[in-house]
C-alpha cells in the first residue's frame, strides 16, 4: 500500500467516524434524559437526507437555503416524534416506550418507502462540498475535510449548552430526577423537547454531510448508521456526549482500517461494530467514559 | 395562609389520605407527625402538585392551588424539601442552589449569599459535586436549594432522617431561624419530641386521618401522643 492510499483512508476513517459521532450524540443525549434508546433516530437522519433532496432537487433551492429548511423540518419531525410516540408514555414502564421507539422507527421507514419509493434517489450535488482538493498528494473532497471540523464544533456547542447554560443545567437535573426537577419549577417537557431539538439538528447536519459523501438516498439508509451510532454511544459510555464522539471516531476508524488492511474482510465491515459492542458489553459495560456513580443514598 | 379541606388522595384505588383538614397560619411552624405510611408525604406531595388528589381543596393565600402544576405552585411561593433530600448529585453545590432559583429572575446572587450565611459548610464546598457531600451536608443543601425559590411557605419532609443527633439539633435551629426570617413552615418529622417543641400547631396523622390536633405544647402533654409517638415506657417504639 502506498502512503497516499493510507493517508486517504485515514482521512476517510476520521470523516466517517465524525459522521457517526454526530448521530451518536443524539442517541446519547436522549438516553441521558429519558433512559430510552431512540431507535427512530437513524430514521430521522434518513428523513433529513430526503428533505435535502426535496429542497434542492424538487424545489431547486440553493444549498444554503435548503440546509436551513432541512434543519427546521428535521427538528420539527424529532419534536413531533417525541410528542406523539414518547410523551404519552412518560409514566409507563421502560419497555413500553422502547417498543414505541421501535414502532416509530418502522413507521418512518415504511412511510418513506411509501412516499418516496424504494428506488434510490441521488443526493443533490453541493459543489462546495464535493469539490476535491489535493493535500500532500492526497485528493480529498471538501466534505471529507470539513466533517471532523463540523463535528468538533458541534461537540463544543453541545458541551457549552449542557454545562454552561440554564437550560443545560435543567437538562442535567432532569436526567437525574424528573420529580425533583419539577419541584424546582422546571418544565420537564420543555427540557425533553430541547434534547430532541439538539439531537435532530445534529442528525440533519450529519445527513447533509453523509449525502455529500455517499450520494444514494434510500428509505433504509438510516438503519445501519443508526445501529452503529447507537453502538458508538454505548462504546463511549451512553449518556456521555464526549464519549459518543469518541465512540463514533473509534468505530469509523475501525471500519475503514479493516477495509484498508484486510481487504479480504471487506464484507465484514458492518460486523466490526457489533463485535465491538459485544466486547464492550463483556469488558466494560459502562463504556469508555461511562457515568461514575457518586450518589449517596 | 394554607387551608386544606377534606383532602382525599388515592393511589390506584387504595386511599392514602382520607379527607383531612389542615390550617397553616402565616409565619407559623406547623408539624405533621404520624407513623410510617400514615400519609404525611402524600399530603405534602399533594400540596406541591406532584400527586393529583381525588377530592378536596387546597387554598394558598385565598387561591385554590389544587390541580396546578408543580411549576405554578413553586411560582406562588411554596417549596418542598423532599423526603430523602433528593439533591442533584451530578450538579455542583452551587448549581444545586442555582437550580433552586430556576424561576427567579433576579436576586439569585443575594439568595446564594444568604444560604451560605445560613450554611457556611456549603460555601466551602461550592464546587464539589453534591453527590459527594455527607448526608448532613446534603440535607443542608436540600434546605438551601428550597430557600433559593424565595418561598413564603417551605415544606420539609423528614429533614432529620438519618442524621446524627448533633446535626439534627442544627437542623432544628435552622428551621427556627428560617421561620424567624418570616417564612412559614410545614414540617414532617419522625422526631416528634423535637418537632412538637418548635411547633405552634401540630397534627397527628394516622392511616390517612387526622386523629389529634392542637398546639405543640398541648400535644406534648397528650397521653395518646406520649404513648404512640414520644416513646414513653409503656409502649414499644412503633416508629422506625
Ligand atoms: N406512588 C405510590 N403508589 C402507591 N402507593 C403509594 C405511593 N406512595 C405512597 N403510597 C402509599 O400511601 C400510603 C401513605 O404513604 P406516605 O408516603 O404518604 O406515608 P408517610 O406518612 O410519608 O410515611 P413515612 O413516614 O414512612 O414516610 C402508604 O401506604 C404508601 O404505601
Ligand atoms: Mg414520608
Amino acid at each position: 500500500m502506498t502512503l497516499e492510499t493510507f493517508l486517504q483512508q485515514l482521512a476517510n476513517g476520521i470523516s466517517l467516524g465524525s459522521l457517526y459521532s454526530l448521530i451518536a450524540i443524539g442517541y446519547t443525549m436522549v438516553y441521558g434524559i429519558l433512559r430510552l434508546i431512540n431507535f427512530a433516530h437513524g430514521d430521522i437522519f434518513m428523513m433529513a437526507a430526503y428533505f435535502m433532496v426535496f429542497g434542492m432537487v424538487n424545489f431547486s433551492l440553493p444549498w444554503y437555503i435548503s440546509i436551513i429548511i432541512v434543519l427546521i423540518a428535521t427538528i420539527a419531525l424529532g419534536v413531533l416524534l417525541e410528542r406523539v410516540a414518547y410523551k404519552p408514555l412518560r409514566d409507563a414502564p421502560r419497555m413500553s416506550i422502547m417498543i414505541s421507539a421501535i414502532g416509530a422507527s418502522f413507521l418512518l421507514e415504511n412511510l418513506a418507502t411509501y412516499l418516496f419509493t424504494g428506488v434510490p434517489k441521488g443526493f443533490p450535488d453541493i459543489t462546495f462540498l464535493t469539490n476535491s482538493v489535493t493535500i500532500a498528494g492526497v485528493s480529498l473532497s471538501v466534505a471529507t475535510i470539513i466533517t471532523p471540523v463540523v463535528t468538533i464544533v458541534c461537540l463544543f456547542l453541545v458541551l457549552f449548552i449542557t454545562n454552561k447554560t440554564k437550560i443545560g443545567m435543567a437538562m442535567r437535573a432532569v436526567s437525574k430526577d424528573f420529580e425533583t426537577a419539577r419541584l424546582m419549577g422546571i418544565k420537564i417537557n420543555r427540557v425533553i423537547s430541547t434534547t430532541f431539538i439538539i439531537g435532530s439538528s445534529l442528525a440533519a447536519v450529519g445527513a447533509v454531510l453523509w449525502g455529500s459523501k455517499y450520494p444514494s438516498i434510500i428509505p433504509l439508509m438510516g438503519v445501519m448508521p443508526g445501529l452503529k451510532c447507537f453502538i458508538a454511544a454505548v462504546l463511549g459510555g451512553i449518556g456521555n456526549t464526549t464519549g459518543a464522539v469518541l465512540g463514533g471516531f473509534i468505530l469509523g476508524m475501525a471500519e475503514i482500517m479493516l477495509v484498508t488492511f484486510l481487504p479480504a474482510l471487506t464484507g465484514y465491515r458492518d460486523a466490526i461494530a457489533f463485535i465491538i459492542l459485544i466486547v464492550v458489553l463483556l469488558v466494560k459495560p459502562t463504556g469508555l467514559l461511562g457515568e461514575k456513580v457518586t450518589d449517596k443514598v | 395562609m394554607l387551608k386544606i379541606r377534606d383532602l382525599q388522595v388515592n393511589y390506584g384505588g387504595i386511599s392514602a389520605v382520607k379527607g383531612i383538614n389542615i390550617d397553616v397560619p402565616e409565619k407559623s411552624i406547623v408539624t405533621l407527625i404520624g407513623a410510617n405510611g400514615a400519609g404525611k408525604s402524600t399530603t405534602l406531595r399533594s400540596i406541591a402538585g406532584l400527586v393529583k388528589p381525588k377530592f378536596g381543596s387546597i387554598e394558598f393565600m385565598g387561591q385554590n392551588i389544587l390541580g396546578m402544576d408543580p411549576t405554578e405552585i413553586v411560582a406562588k411561593g411554596i417549596t418542598l424539601v423532599p423526603e430523602g433530600r433528593r439533591i442533584f448529585g451530578n450538579l455542583t453545590v452551587l448549581e444545586n442552589l442555582k437550580i433552586g432559583a430556576y424561576l427567579q429572575k433576579s436576586g439569585i446572587e443575594e439568595g446564594i449569599e444568604k444560604v451560605y450565611e445560613l450554611f457556611p459548610r456549603l460555601k466551602e464546598r461550592s464546587w464539589q459535586y453534591a453527590g459527594t457531600l455527607s448526608g448532613g451536608e446534603q440535607q443542608m443543601l436540600a434546605v438551601g436549594r428550597a430557600l433559593m425559590a424565595k418561598p413564603k411557605l417551605i415544606m420539609m419532609d423528614e429533614p432529620s432522617l438519618g442524621l446524627a443527633p448533633l446535626i439534627v439539633n442544627g437542623i432544628f435551629d435552622i428551621i427556627k431561624e428560617i421561620n424567624k426570617q418570616g417564612v412559614t413552615i410545614l414540617l414532617i418529622e419522625q422526631n416528634a419530641n423535637k418537632a412538637l417543641k418548635v411547633a405552634d400547631k401540630a397534627y397527628v396523622l394516622e392511616t390517612g386521618t387526622i386523629t389529634i390536633e392542637g398546639t405543640g405544647q398541648e400535644l406534648l402533654k397528650d397521653q395518646r401522643v406520649k404513648d404512640a409517638y414520644l416513646g414513653s415506657k409503656h409502649t414499644k417504639e412503633i416508629n422506625i
